[in-house]
């Protein structure tokens, strides 16, 4: 009978698997201090395990459920070997309770075996990976062997239970292996990263933390050059990955065959954790276009270069649709905007067209080079009445860059004539509207981006209002989530949140149904950055459009290609991606594609080709209005 | 190889559409210029000079281009530089004087590189697109008009301009631009007599010229538009500097810029280069 000897055996290995992994923790340790709440953060992980990842990890609910029963019968094992460890605690029946958790570990670890040998989707990763699920049955299996036998006598049993132990602590050995430095070091990481997550705020009651930290502008080295700059919890973060390759699938740089593979990203930071890394390990899909096996860094070595290439790195549209899919609560746009600040700040060494336009912008306050002096010249018949002039008004109309691009002017005239139409006060700032400063902080520019947002916010303190609207999510996002940091706080509401409310309380009076089949394009920094998604749907719908959904909508839309500075670093790709986004569109049947946002309206009308006509919400709007005015003045004449 | 003494002026520009001050882009593009060719050669100086205000921010965008110190040779605006640049250079003795082809404020006739030279001695080439150095013997790529490019070798020391328009600014780093230092040195303000004694006007709106109606058929069309026809005016192979000098003041005559007879010229620009 194994009854004393099995238990001790497994502690005895959990014990040197603690000892390694305590050691491991110099990977991460050696990062950049940061200021976590660490009490805190460790009663809080219990809840963010179980409902925040939980979110992400059930929207496949049959990786939910393998990874339920695996884990949670690895976890509910060791914590009985540990009470069977104790003689007098060592009651026969917890052997049957042993059995019963491991025969549901065996369930989910046969399910994890079917999934990496049988039906193994593309965007897993090979390697240490490919030796777990074996790892898996032997401990789940050899441990029931034992367990079952424990209940039994006579030599039959003993033999079962020596065979089993044999067997189980081979198992266990491989298990505790793999999660030394392999794949199962997400378990200890991604709960401590979950502990001293950088943005906690995200795990408040449906918050969404996404503004960028502020730098520091004095600081020595300003943004991350080497893996070290990182602060230990964001390395702690990479070091979690679990190289699952959700962010792989939906990112959008990805499906361009731009070489961007958020997934690689994270795993090039993570492998430069070591000294003389190299990606030879890396048993997953690589960057498009770049072979594996040419990386190498080490935690004291600049990353941008020799372990991640430049293109990467300027191919992300800060779309954060990684984020969003990620188990592992990574930030990834983090650590793009950390890198691109070095790079910007400190080498001054962006792609394409990007290096000009941001000078333009520090020479004029503007990315279009005109300067703020001529934001209004497309509205000069709309007489819109300026701050400087009626110093305070109940809406601030934010025009954005949207007032400097002719197809986006469109827009602005269809929501300037809606709040005429519905008797909104509204004011302008007119030429003393600087750029808000959203670009040049995704590309890393954080010295302009605060130059402009410090002056914004003082030009926008002579005025009194209630809340700024705008088309555009960019400013959104920029004066609602990341002026606050600077001093400003404002209401800030996007046109489709604000039309919708008009249209609730009946301004617009009748509005002549559209018949036309509709498919709405979430735009990031309205869906995933705000969380906003319903606003312009129940507009649409108010409209009387037939909607149809594509694919990715709502919070896993994707994005139009046009974020975070991507069109102006140009790094080339295989396609292009609004031109996947409208096949999505197009897949929909829809006539219309309707978008909020004017740099989505910019990226999907340069789709060529037979496609779904690209309208914002506030045109569609403005069309029902007029046709419904049209056919009132009709009906009212007489016959 | 030795290192060389690159010195390289800076001036102030104008944005064009918000008149607001910036770098300027050729001055720019000599500095970067001069930034790479200095990193090529070990024990290579880069003397950057300005003469104006020390205090203007703008400065600090030269220095974010990866320059450690840049001179200012401290008078008010509306002075003449060309005093002040002169004694210093002078002192500096350079091996190589670099610059844009023209400011963007002021007179800015471009006419000061050209004077430079003169005081320093130096051959001028204008209009570098491309430069390699093999120890004292430089081998410049001129831009021409119309996209025509030409070959010059010459000997050290010398001045370069860079001319408008050649490839794209150089972003300056706002690390490098906080690092450096500007060192400021009083300096002589002598009002420049040019713009004392120039009569202003105010701007008036001009006659829109009428477009030419391109005759022929499509190819003489295009060759017209690009300038891809026939050349004309005569090509003079090595000719000595009298009959170089004359053909010159033919042509400038010809086409009305001075009057036709040589004795008759009077202009301050013309003067300082037919002097015999
Ligand atoms: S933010 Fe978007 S573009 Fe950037 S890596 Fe993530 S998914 Fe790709
Ligand atoms: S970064 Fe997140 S989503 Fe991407 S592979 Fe790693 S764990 Fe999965």
């Amino acid at each position: 009978m194994l009854a004393g000897l099995a238990p001790l055996i497994v502690l005895a290995c959990l014990l040197s698997g603690l000892v390694a992994a305590a050691w491991q923790t110099r990977r991460w340790l050696q990062g950049a201090p940061a200021r976590v709440a660490r009490l805190q953060g460790l009663i809080a992980m219990p809840g963010r395990y179980l409902v925040d990842v939980h979110q992400v990890v059930a929207r496949r609910p049959r990786n939910a459920r393998f990874h339920a029963l695996a884990a949670g019968g690895l976890l509910a094992s060791l914590a009985l070997w540990c009470v069977l460890a104790v003689p007098p605690l060592r009651y026969r029946p917890l052997w049957g309770v042993l059995a019963l958790v491991l025969a549901l570990m065996l369930m989910g670890a046969i399910s994890v075996w079917r999934r990496r040998q049988v039906d193994r989707p593309v965007e897993l990763s090979g390697g240490g990976f490919d030796r777990l699920p074996l790892a898996l049955l032997l401990y789940a299996g050899g441990f029931l062997v034992l367990a079952l036998a424990e209940l039994f006598t006579g030599p039959a049993a003993t033999l079962f239970s020596s065979l089993g132990l044999i067997v189980g602590t081979f198992g266990l050995a491989g298990i505790i292996s793999l999660a030394i430095g392999g794949p199962l070091k997400h378990a200890i990481n991604g709960m401590l990263h979950l502990a001293f997550h950088p943005r906690p705020a995200r795990f408040v009651g449906g918050k969404r933390d996404t503004g960028l930290v502020p730098l520091d502008l004095a600081s020595a080295r300003l943004g991350v050059e080497r893996p070290v700059d990182f602060a230990w919890n964001r390395l702690l973060g990479f070091d979690a990955c679990v190289q699952c390759g959700r962010c792989e699938q939906v990112c959008p740089a990805y499906a361009a065959e731009q070489p961007l593979n958020p997934k690689k990203f994270i795993q090039d930071l993570a492998m430069a954790l070591a000294p003389g890394a190299s990606d030879d390990a890396y048993a997953g899909h690589g960057h498009p276009g770049q072979a594996l096996g040419s990386a190498h860094g080490g935690p004291g070595e600049p990353l941008i270069g020799a372990m991640i290439s430049d293109a990467t790195l300027w191919s992300c549209t800060t779309c954060r649709a990684c984020v969003h899919e990620c188990p592992m609560m990574i930030e990834h746009v983090d650590a793009m905007v950390d890198l691109r600040r070095f790079q910007t700040l400190e080498l001054a060494a962006l792609p394409g067209k990007a290096a000009l336009v941001l000078e333009d912008l520090r020479l004029t306050d503007t990315l279009s080079g005109r300067g703020p002096g001529a934001r209004l010249d497309w509205a000069v018949d709309l007489r819109i009445p300026l701050m400087r002039e009626v110093m305070e008004a109940p809406v601030l109309l934010w025009l954005g860059e949207a007032a400097f691009d002719l197809r986006a002017q469109r827009t602005l005239r269809a929501l300037v004539r809606l709040l005429r139409q519905a008797g909104v006060v509204f004011a302008t700032l007119g030429p003393e509207e600087l750029d808000c400063g959203d670009t040049a902080r995704r590309l890393g520019d954080e010295a302009t981006f605060q130059d402009l947002a410090g002056r914004n916010i003082a030009t926008l303190s002579r005025y009194r209002f209630d809340r700024i609207v705008t088309a555009d999510p960019h400013s959104l996002h920029v004066l609602k989530n990341e002026y606050p940091a600077f001093g400003g706080g404002y209401e800030v509401v996007h046109h489709t949140t604000f039309l919708a409310g008009l249209i609730e309380r009946g301004v617009f009076g009748p509005l002549s149904p559209d018949g036309r089949k509709v498919t709405y394009h979430d735009p990031c920094y309205l869906g995933r950055y705000n969380g906003e998604t319903a606003a312009p749907r129940a507009l649409l719908d108010a409209l009387g459009l037939e909607r149809v959904e594509m694919e990715r909508s709502g919070l896993r839309s994707q994005c139009c290609g046009g974020g975070g500075g991507a069109t102006l670093t140009d790094i080339p790709g295989k396609r292009r991606i609004p031109d996947i986004r409208m096949a999505q569109a197009t897949e929909t049947g829809a006539a219309v594609i309707a978008v909020a946002c004017p740099t989505c309206t910019v990226m999907l009308e340069g789709v060529t080709g037979k496609r779904p006509e690209v309208l914002d919400v506030a045109e569609l709007l403005w069309q029902a209005v007029e046709r419904g005015g049209i056919a009132a003045a009709r009906s009212g004449m007489p016959a | 190889m030795t290192g060389l003494a690159i010195v390289v002026l800076l001036s102030l520009g104008r944005h064009p559409a918000t008149g607001r001050p910036r770098r300027n882009p050729d001055d720019a593009r000599a500095l970067a210029t001069a930034l790479a060719l200095a990193a090529t050669r070990s024990g290579s100086r880069v003397l950057a000079v300005h003469a104006g205000d020390p205090r203007a921010p703008v400065l600090r965008d030269y220095l974010g281009q990866g320059l450690d110190e840049l001179t200012v040779l401290d008078m008010p605006s509306g002075s003449d530089p060309l005093p002040s640049l002169r004694e210093h250079l002078v002192a500096l003795s350079p091996d190589l004087l670099l610059t844009g082809q023209r400011a963007e404020n002021g007179e800015a006739s471009g006419l000061l590189p050209y004077l430079l030279a003169e005081a320093l001695g130096m051959t001028l080439v204008p209009g570098v697109v491309g430069l390699d150095l093999q120890g004292d013997q430089g081998r410049f790529t001129q831009a021409l008009p119309r996209g025509r490019r030409r070959q010059i070798e010459a000997r050290l020391p010398l001045a370069a301009t860079i001319p408008a328009g050649t490839a794209g600014l150089p972003l300056p780093s706002f690390a490098a631009a906080r690092r450096g230092r500007i060192v400021s040195l009083p300096a002589l303000a002598s009002p420049d007599p040019h713009l004392v004694a120039i009569e202003r006007q105010p701007w008036r709106q001009l006659p829109r010229p009428q477009p030419r109606r391109l005759k022929g058929s499509a190819i003489d069309r295009l060759k017209s538009m690009t300038g891809g026809g026939e050349a004309k005016g005569r090509l003079l192979v090595d000719p000595d500097p009298e009959t170089a000098a004359a053909q010159i003041l033919d042509r400038l005559g010809e086409i009305g810029l001075i009057r036709a007879s040589h004795q008759s010229v009077t202009s301050r620009d013309t003067d300082g280069r037919t002097e015999r």
